[in-house]
């Protein structure tokens, strides 16, 4: 995928200020926050818990509204829930009465895309995130990684021009979640979506990132914009050995300070 | 929960995917002789138990411990059961057909009651208050002035059935839509979903397994309902006739009666958890299932 420097950038995040009011409390969940994501790009959110990444996304997804400042999607701006976009959990959120590639389709479903070609396509998304041979396994029968798989197949089944990631690894053990992050890398460079990834993980953020946003703790603002000039095409082995990304680790570390982990 | 088996499959599944080449999914259904020692094995200890309750009436009664007008022996009763079977089926069949109907009345009202709860605040405001008021007034105290109001037929019997029945179903229902994961709900917003297909595609099927639990309940008291309608005014039914052998000291038939109204219950018990076995087989098989890998 070229980008175009005139293109209209995929997520346009200008002056986002988002207040929470309950009874007697009112909450600053992200403060001033201006961001631009370019088509093709994969941008990492790193902060601490509850300083308003997931809001973040949900405010791109047009789930949330912000209390003040604007927010664009693909050049239009964002009024309702969006259409154009992906999106994955923490928990994979699967409907545990359907099989792998069912659950995929019902993206399809929903949206009425032709029946051929979606299956087509969740054939083709199963084979690149290695689901082969568990196509009709319920949710119950797959571990934390391959039901996180199957989440990725169904957000990416209607091609979104951008794809939301909430702490989508954030509940695996540590060996799944490097693997994921691989994979990962590998599926945005063969599909050229936008990327745009929350996580708490320091390592995750500078591993997948092309650029990686520190968040402050609540009132979430964004404290750092880091350039991770490390190649598109990501090995694992070889990023961790690599002097740039230890000085990028150090650099987020201080500022997240001690709460955050690796 | 991690047994030898159990790590070992992680380790297997871990060098499989490794090799970017998982394992296919095994999935091996119970074999039928399987399932028949299964079976087998949740029936002997209740047969057991009521081979022992069946061996203590029938020492009681056939020793002449007990006389005969206040418990019968198991012969009395299967003869009774034998020179009156017409008059018993067709007063079973009039109980069962007031249960059902009751019951089919209470789970659809309980359903369509449970949507509105949980989903409109304003709803849930102006329902559970009178859910509850028709769930704690005694039934017993209403069936008079239902008798007054609609005669001696059926529908008062099914309007019991119903009333009785049909607090199981809204809470339980209430509670499986409630139990939707907040984020399918965002997802299906994102897909562009309408209410109805959020309903029909998640939150429904989400609900089943909590809804059944209430229907289950809801099933053994819609015979109760019935009964009760029968006993406070009524000239057929299971309630009519337990009351006719109460007033003839007509033991044997009481207990004949006893009998065909527990089974009335069981069966339509068993019907229901038939059904739910094939509505929602992936709640069952997760019950017994183990999973393919751990990790
Ligand atoms: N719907 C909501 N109502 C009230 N407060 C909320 C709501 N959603 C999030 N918050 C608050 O906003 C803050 C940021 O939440 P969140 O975006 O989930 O943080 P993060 O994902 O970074 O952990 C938290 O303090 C949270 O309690
Ligand atoms: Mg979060």
């Amino acid at each position: 995928m070229t980008v175009s420097s005139t293109a209209a950038p995929a997520v346009d995040l200008t002056g986002l200020t988002v207040r929470f009011q309950s009874k007697r409390t009112q909450t600053v969940a992200v403060d001033d926050v201006t961001m631009r994501v370019a088509p093709g790009e994969f941008v990492t959110i790193v902060g601490p818990s509850g300083c308003g990444k997931s809001t973040l996304l949900k405010i791109v997804a047009g789930l949330v509204a912000p209390t003040s400042g604007t927010v664009s999607l693909m050049g239009r701006p964002v009024t309702g829930a969006q259409k154009e976009i992906g999106y994955v959990f923490q928990r994979a959120a699967l409907l545990d009465w359907r099989g792998v590639r069912k659950n995929i389709l019902l993206q399809a479903e929903i949206r009425g895309m032709d029946r051929r070609q979606a299956a087509r396509r969740a054939d083709e998304l199963i084979g690149l995130t290695g689901l082969t041979g568990f196509e009709d396994a319920l949710p119950h029968e797959l571990s934390g990684g391959m039901q996180q798989r199957v989440a990725l197949c169904r957000a990416l089944l209607h091609q979104p021009s951008v794809l939301l990631m909430d702490e989508p690894f954030g509940a695996l053990d540590a060996l799944t979640r490097e693997q994921l992050n691989a994979e990962l890398n590998r599926i945005w460079r063969e599909t050229g979506t936008t990327i745009l990834l929350v996580t708490h993980s320091i390592a995750e953020a500078v591993f997948l990132g092309t650029r990686v946003e520190v968040m402050s703790p609540r009132p979430g603002r964004i404290v750092r914009t880091i350039d991770v000039d490390l190649p598109a095409e990501r090995d694992y082995a070889k990023v961790m050995s690599d002097q740039r990304f230890d000085r990028f680790a150090t650099e987020i570390r201080g500022l997240l300070g001690a709460g955050a982990n690796h | 929960m991690h047994d030898g088996s159990a790590s070992g499959s992680t380790v297997g599944g871990a060098a499989a995917r490794a090799a970017g080449q998982p394992t296919p999914a095994l999935r091996t259904p119970a074999q039928p002789l399987t399932r028949l020692v299964r079976f087998g094995d949740a029936l002997w200890r209740p047969a057991l138990l009521l081979g022992i309750v069946f061996a203590g009436w029938w020492a009681l009664s056939e020793t002449g411990a007990v006389p005969h007008y206040l418990v019968p022996t198991p012969a009395q009763v299967w003869q009774t059961m034998v020179d009156k079977r017409a008059f018993l089926w067709l007063n079973t069949y009039v109980t069962l057909y007031e249960t059902v109907i009751g019951f089919v009345l209470a789970v659809l009202l309980g359903l369509v009651t449970a949507v509105l709860i949980a989903y409109s605040r304003t709803m849930e405001r102006a329902l559970y208050p009178i859910v509850l008021f028709a769930q704690v007034i005694p039934k017993i105290a209403i069936a008079p002035l239902l008798i007054v109001w609609f005669g001696f037929g059926l529908a008062p019997k099914i309007i019991l059935a119903v009333l009785i029945a049909f607090f199981p179903v809204v809470i339980s229902g209430v509670a499986g839509l409630r139990s939707t994961d907040p984020e399918l709900v965002d997802l299906s917003r994102t897909m562009g979903a309408s209410p109805w297909q959020t309903f029909r595609k998640i939150r429904f099927p989400n609900a089943l397994p909590h809804l059944m639990a209430g229907v289950k309940v809801a099933v053994t008291l819609a015979v109760v309902g019935a009964v009760v309608g029968e006993f406070v005014g009524a000239n057929e039914g299971l309630g009519y006739v337990l009351l006719l052998a109460n007033g003839n000291l007509d033991s044997a038939l009481l207990f004949a009666d006893l009998f065909l109204m527990s089974l009335i219950g069981i069966v339509l018990f068993a019907i229901v958890e038939v059904t739910e076995a094939v509505l929602i087989p992936w709640h069952a098989s997760r019950r017994s299932g183990t999973p393919l890998t751990t990790s």
